[in-house]
């Protein structure tokens, strides 16, 4: 599994997505724009972000991060490969 | 306190830059956007209070021009009490009476922009007040909340023990408090509740977390009276060592003034007792979300960050008291961009202990309680018939 598909796979676990939720949907997720994306979730979805790829995320990037394609800029500066 | 509720909202606030709404002039934005987007590492607590006067009076002047233009409501208070620039001091800025959020709809963005709409508990039988926020607001006030908790806090989220229990976070019960933790969880990291569900202390679960993270710095965060009476009473009970927290705590000593405990016995006890040396009370409002004014490591004092001051006004004359002089607490901020929120009266009781003299530049000042209610009423009648 590439890291965006990793990536996928810790927004549909985290948020209550469907397992078989297409790629594109997940693509588009911002904060707050789903019900399931709520500000207790984010917290989640930051552990869970780090987990996955062992990193750190400080706290000006918790604030940054609000939307799937901020999370895959947060990687690209972590120097995770998300081009897979 | 103005309302028993911490000035935080959930974060991320807003999938939206910090940038600062165009129609606010370019010296807001340019005050705006340093507060709320700081760099890593750049102190919000750097002005001394002449620069500061220098930079936040054309800052909010022109923010007053700007809410004007934008809340009719607004307008008519301005106009009732014949408020019209130029202004010499900050001092001399017309102010808002913080309950006119209560019976007012106080906005400066259209319907269609409105991102979020804050709303504080208020005590019984008081309406909330209501806050819009447009994107580029919600987005802008955890950033500039972030960056004058990093001046304590640094950087990084530290591990963060919360006094409180875990379901006051979950919806569709959330009540301010609940919404308080909630904002505080985005600055720590691998969360740990001192209470559990019931309310009744988890001693297990708060030495797991001291067992894990005791030996470096973590963050613990609570309401005053629950760190007093869920934290520091078992900690001194079961010998607990919290000396390597840092405590940000918040919500007024009101609950505590009952058990005759105040700041200083506050600080003196947990450091003696417990080795929690490193405390921080703060003060802010929904009204003003994103600004907090933060207690300084000498204790004793909050300090204002450089995008928000204080004036202390004489409740009889409503003239600038004098250092040392208690009177009603003005705050203002650069942040209420959306809502006319930059000048307001509270009706809390304060006192300016110093300018200039403490260890971060400014004013220093106390918070003494709240004015009392049939005090406060007259104050907010004109204004309230206007708007």
């Amino acid at each position: 599994m590439d890291d965006l598909d990793r990536l996928r796979a810790v927004f549909r676990s985290t948020l209550d997505l469907a397992p078989d939720a297409p790629d594109a949907d997940v693509d588009g997720l911002e904060y707050r724009a789903i019900p399931q994306w709520d500000s207790l979730a984010h917290m989640s979805l930051v552990a869970a972000i780090e987990d996955e790829f062992d990193i750190m995320i400080d706290t000006d990037d918790v604030l940054d991060l609000s939307s799937f394609a901020k999370a895959v800029t947060l990687l690209d500066k972590h120097g995770v490969v998300t081009a897979g | 306190m103005s309302e028993p509720v911490t000035p935080v909202s959930s974060m991320p606030s807003a999938p939206a830059s910090a940038a600062v709404s165009a129609s606010v002039s370019a010296s807001v934005s340019a005050s705006v956007s340093a507060a709320a987007s700081a760099p890593v590492f750049t102190s919000v607590f750097t002005l001394r209070q002449r620069e500061k006067e220098a930079r936040l009076l054309p800052a909010l002047a022109a923010l007053t021009e700007h809410h004007r233009r934008a809340c009719p409501p607004y307008r008519r208070v301005l106009d009732a009490i014949g408020a019209a620039p130029p202004w010499d001091r900050v001092a001399d800025l017309p102010w808002l009476p913080v309950r006119l959020f209560k019976t007012h709809e106080l906005k400066s963005v259209p319907d269609d922009r409105v991102f979020r709409v804050l709303t504080s508990s208020g005590t019984t039988g008081q309406r909330p007040s209501r806050i819009f926020l447009d994107r580029e607001a919600a987005a802008a006030q955890p950033r500039a909340l972030a960056a004058t908790l990093r001046q304590v806090l640094g950087p990084a989220r530290l591990p963060m023990l919360i006094v409180d229990s875990r379901s006051v976070t979950r919806r569709p019960t959330l009540s301010a408090r609940g919404a308080g933790v909630l904002g505080m969880m985005s600055f720590g990291r691998d969360h740990a509740f001192a209470l559990d569900e019931r309310g009744e202390l988890d001693l297990g679960a708060v030495r797991g977390f001291l067992d894990r993270h005791g030996g470096r710095p973590y963050l613990v965060f609570g309401f005053t009276y629950m760190v007093w009476l869920h934290l520091f009473e078992p900690a001194r009970r079961h010998g607990l060592d919290l000396s390597s927290g840092v405590l940000i705590h918040s919500g007024g000593w009101k609950r505590l003034a009952e058990r005759a405990v105040g700041s200083g016995e506050f600080r003196r006890r947990l450091a003696e007792e417990t080795g929690l040396r490193r405390t921080h009370d703060f003060y802010g409002m929904v009204e003003q979300i994103g600004t907090v004014f933060l207690e300084g490591p000498d204790g004793g004092s909050l300090y204002c960050p450089d995008f928000a001051d204080v004036v202390i006004r004489d409740p009889g004359t409503w003239q600038e008291a004098p250092t040392g002089t208690p009177g009603l607490i003005e705050v203002v901020s650069t942040l209420p961009t959306s809502y006319p929120g930059h000048v307001l009266l509270t009706e809390d009781l304060g006192v300016v202990h110093g300018v200039d003299d403490g260890v971060w530049p400014g004013k220093r000042f106390s918070v003494l309680g709240r004015l009392a209610r049939a005090e406060a009423r007259g104050c907010g009648d004109t204004y309230g018939r206007a708007a």
